[in-house]
């Protein structure tokens, strides 16, 4: 990859947790928890998305950021109050940032709909100023500073300081780099060039401090670069926040000056010479009047103390930047290329595998299991077990990020229905697989849509039966048996089985006169064809139904399970694996092969005796299970083997495909219960129907993992009715 | 000392007229295929059978953690299915991104051919000959035919790979 490009790709890496932070600081905020550190963080993430963006001349982006941040730079310096309405701005200014991004990455291409956020963004930080807050608004921030600040140092000056108070102030900026900022990767110049943003510039460079080349340390820092900024409007701040990044490695102040910009140049050599400069000191040198060199001694703190709004806006902004850097230090973390990692998963695969294979050569050979060589190799096996564990954990993330966008649906839902909805997360820090948490987010979504729409009642309807008017729905994420668990519970009315079990009629998903118990009623909800059009909305009734989100955890490796209550609430239960490298499968034996069948598409094993397998047809069978019929599939018939000898001994096993239907899958023999490593057949052939994808087993041959769902539909034309597979669907 | 000048000269050379080809033998012919696509040559491994795929896929097998599909291409090619032994060797080459096996009686000889030897196809009725075989080259009286990997596998890699 081209550097450049690298390095931008890097910014937007950036960028996404920048944007989540800034999410998460604002919804805090909404909550009423944030603290001055979150608006902070806040004004941080925007102030930083911001500067990536300058440096690769991303205009438009900058330019809303820019309006973005001066509207979070009025709630920073307790100009604008966060209340929820000005959140609501700023979330859907946060929506546009992120879409910005979007864009800038080349992933969309329209954006719409931003003069009316700019118009909104700016009305508040003007609107500001009308109000009774302490500072009227940023430009009169910045201009009053020097009023609070200096006039009554400016007295001592000869030079015009009887216009000063009225006058407009530029900035006399002095920057002087320690080595450890060049060290860091830093450049004075992509500052300089940040600070001919707020205004027109006259930089100087002064060079007294080189040394003579025999002393000249070729990675010392020698140079100070004194700039006047021509930027009356532009507050103190705004300066600061362009040295935040080289904060603490390196000298800075910035001054106002009251001097005519190209006096000041002119006079500046002549006079270096004659003011006592301390080396760390240089800005006397720029400053042409000995009188002003008392207030470079002062520092920006005294400054700033003397002008209280602005020393809570810099104080503000110089504590959380160290915060920043002290809870960095505190979890050091790396940015690795994912390509690296997942090349490092496929290596530990295979490690393990080889270390299976070994383990078996080895107990072939007839080698006592308490001999030397058999020890070591349990050793190695513990090892390779651990490290195996290690390298899933780089890949492991917190599903808080897909937690962290739930709430902002939620409240977008709940304003949609006319509801009232408190959303609680819980265990947002459980952490799972990156590939996971991807594929996740979208039947998460949709479950939480239909948690609101479906199962909430109106405020009213609360009232009514004496529930709180706020429902309550609550996201919860806990490790169990080595899954993750994920429920969505809800306290509104439960799911409504009279309904239910008609629409189920009418679309002929049962017969009039099944019964069923209220556990298979609820169930039907998952059926494909349950559309929700009889409770179609806005909200959900998209065409995506509860099918759709069953079938997408099950894609994943999970299952999905439904509690309903009447008058109560529902909780839908997501059993989902870790990992998707690695997967839980049975083992089994057909003919001469061996192959692996997902653990979660089994729902038991059956050894089947003389009399439960029926013809059906020409050529179908099926299997009595408990007095129900399912289909019966020959596993070596279906991967064109061999042809079915049914009447041989054998084992089945019941599965459920995604789409709900059950079947019975005979097999030779099964071998037992393991955790495989998933190793993709497209990558050098081709996908084939009926199998998910392959492994590789200690004997060092491949085996096939059997894809349950393509091999039941492949069947589908021997599969009885669906009644009869609801009937068992228990 | 010579070797190492004859590797010299036919590096220097095969850039302009000269290809090095890997030669192998299936049934009585001889067939060869450009070494820059060949990777490694390994033994035959018994391999897992595929599902619903052609009669010259032979299934796949692990070379160290990556699954290998196995090409016969004695049969890809159209002549008989000979049941492979332990004598059989897979010749692990690229075809396009993807890796496979090609499952062939014996490799013979690595040659150094200059281009003008190689002499077009005949013009003959085979279709799967017209399709794979690229060239003809006479050498010490016996006729080895230079195939062309691209478009050996099924017909959805092509178009994946495309």
């Amino acid at each position: 990859m081209d550097p450049m490009e690298a390095i931008k790709a890097t910014f937007f890496q950036e960028c996404d947790e920048l944007l989540g932070d800034l999410e998460a600081g604002l919804l805090t905020l909404e909550t009423g928890d944030g603290d001055l550190e979150t608006v902070n963080a806040v004004f941080r993430a925007v102030h930083s998305v911001k500067g990536g963006a300058g440096a690769f001349g991303l205009e438009p982006l900058v330019r809303f950021a820019h309006v973005f941040e001066t509207t979070m730079d009025m709630v920073r310096s307790g100009a604008l109050a966060p209340d929820p309405d000005v959140i609501k701005v700023l979330l859907r200014a946060a929506d546009h940032l992120a879409d910005h991004v979007s864009v800038a990455k080349g992933n969309d291409t329209a954006l719409g709909g931003e003069d009316g956020l700019v118009a909104e963004l700016e009305a508040l930080s003007s609107g500001a100023g009308t109000g009774d807050a302490p500072v009227p608004s940023i430009a009169a921030a910045a201009n009053d500073e020097p009023d609070f600040g200096f006039s009554p140092m400016m007295i001592s000056i000869d030079d015009g300081p009887d216009e000063a108070p009225a006058g407009v102030p530029d900035w006399s900026v002095s920057f002087t780099p320690k080595d450890v900022m060049y060290r860091n990767a830093n450049d004075a110049l992509p500052l300089m060039r940040e600070l001919t943003r707020l205004g027109p510039v006259v930089v100087s460079c002064d060079v007294d401090q080189v040394p003579l080349l025999d002393a000249l340390d070729p990675l010392g820092a020698y140079l100070t670069w004194n700039v006047i900024l021509t930027a009356p409007d532009v507050a103190r701040e705004r300066i600061l926040d362009v040295f935040e990044f080289v904060d603490g490695d390196c000298l800075f102040s910035v001054e106002p000056v009251q001097a005519e910009l190209p006096d000041l140049s002119f006079v500046l050599p002549d006079l270096e010479p004659l003011i006592p400069t301390a080396p760390d000191e240089p800005e006397p040198a720029l400053l042409a009047e000995p009188a002003l060199a008392p207030i470079d001694a002062a520092a920006p703190p005294a400054v700033a103390a003397a002008a209280p709004a602005a020393a809570a806006a810099a104080g503000a902004a110089d504590a959380p930047s160290a915060d920043g850097r002290a809870s960095e230090a505190a979890a050091p973390t790396i940015r690795v290329d994912l390509d690296r990692v997942d090349r490092l998963i496929d290596l530990v695969g295979e490690l393990v595998i080889n270390q299976a294979m070994l383990a078996q050569r080895v107990m072939e050979s007839g080698v006592a299991r308490s001999s030397n060589i058999a020890l070591g190799l349990d050793d190695l096996e513990q090892l390779t077990r651990e490290i195996q564990d290690s390298v899933m954990a780089i890949r492991a993330q917190p599903v808080k990020s897909v937690f962290q966008r739930m709430p902002r649906l939620a409240r977008e839902v709940a304003a949609m229905t006319g509801k009232r909805v408190r959303l609680v997360t819980e265990g947002e820090g459980t952490e799972v697989d990156k590939t996971v948490i991807e594929r996740l987010a979208e039947p998460l979504t949709h479950m939480l849509r239909n948690s609101i729409d479906h199962g909430l009642e109106t405020p009213e309807e609360r009232r009514a039966v004496g529930k709180p008017e706020e429902g309550v729905v609550k996201l919860a994420a806990m490790h169990r048996s080595g899954r993750i668990v994920i429920e969505i519970s809800d306290d509104g009315k439960g799911i409504n089985r009279e309904r239910v079990r008609e629409i189920a009629i009418k679309r002929g998903l049962i017969e009039a006169d099944a019964s069923l118990s209220d556990e298979e009623i609820d169930n039907l909800i998952f059926a494909p064809g349950f559309s929700t059009a009889a409770t179609i909305s806005d909200v959900s009734g998209r065409g995506v139904g509860m099918d759709v989100v069953k079938r997408s955890i099950q894609a994943l490796g999970g299952r999905i399970t439904i509690v309903s209550k009447p008058g109560h609430g529902s909780t839908f239960t997501m059993s989902l694996p870790l990992t998707l490298a690695v997967l839980d499968g049975m083992v089994v034996t057909v003919g001469e092969q061996t192959l692996v069948v997902p653990i979660t598409a089994i729902v038991e094993s059956l050894q089947p005796k003389p009399g439960d397998i029926q013809a059906l047809g020409p050529e179908g069978h099926v299997l009595s299970v408990r007095g129900a019929y399912v289909p019966l599939i020959d596993v070596s018939e279906s991967m064109g083997w061999t042809s079915p000898d049914l009447t041989g001994p054998g084992v089945t096993l019941l599965v459920e495909s995604g789409t709900g239907g059950l079947a019975a899958l005979r097999v030779d023999a099964i071998q037992g219960q393991r955790q495989v490593v998933i190793k993709s057949l497209e990558l050098n052939y081709q996908q084939v129907e009926g199998i998910a994808a392959a492994t590789i087993l200690g004997d060092g041959r491949v085996a096939l993992i059997l894809d349950v769902d393509a091999l039941i539909s492949l069947r589908k034309r021997t599969a009885p009715p669906p009644s009869f597979q609801l009937a068992i669907a228990s | 000392m010579s070797a190492t000048s004859t590797l010299v000269s036919s590096s220097l050379t095969s850039s302009n007229t000269e290809r090095e080809l890997v030669a192998f033998r299936m049934g009585e012919q001889e067939y060869c295929v450009d070494i820059q696509s060949v990777l490694e040559i390994r033994g035959w491994a018994p391999a897992t059978p595929l599902p619903q795929s052609p009669s010259y896929v032979r299934g796949v097998i692990n070379l160290r953690g990556t699954v290998l599909p196995i090409i016969d291409l004695g049969a890809r090619l159209g002549l008989p299915v000979t049941p492979p032994s332990a004598r059989h060797v897979i010749i692990v080459a690229r075809i396009g991104l993807k890796t496979v096996g090609l499952l062939v009686e014996a490799v013979s000889d690595i040659l150094t051919v200059g281009e003008e030897l190689i002499q077009p196809t005949p013009d003959i009725s085979c279709e799967t000959v017209r399709a794979f075989v690229k060239g003809i080259i006479a050498i010490d009286g016996e006729m080895i035919s230079l195939i062309s990997l691209d478009g050996l596998l099924p017909e959805e890699i092509v178009q994946e790979a495309a």
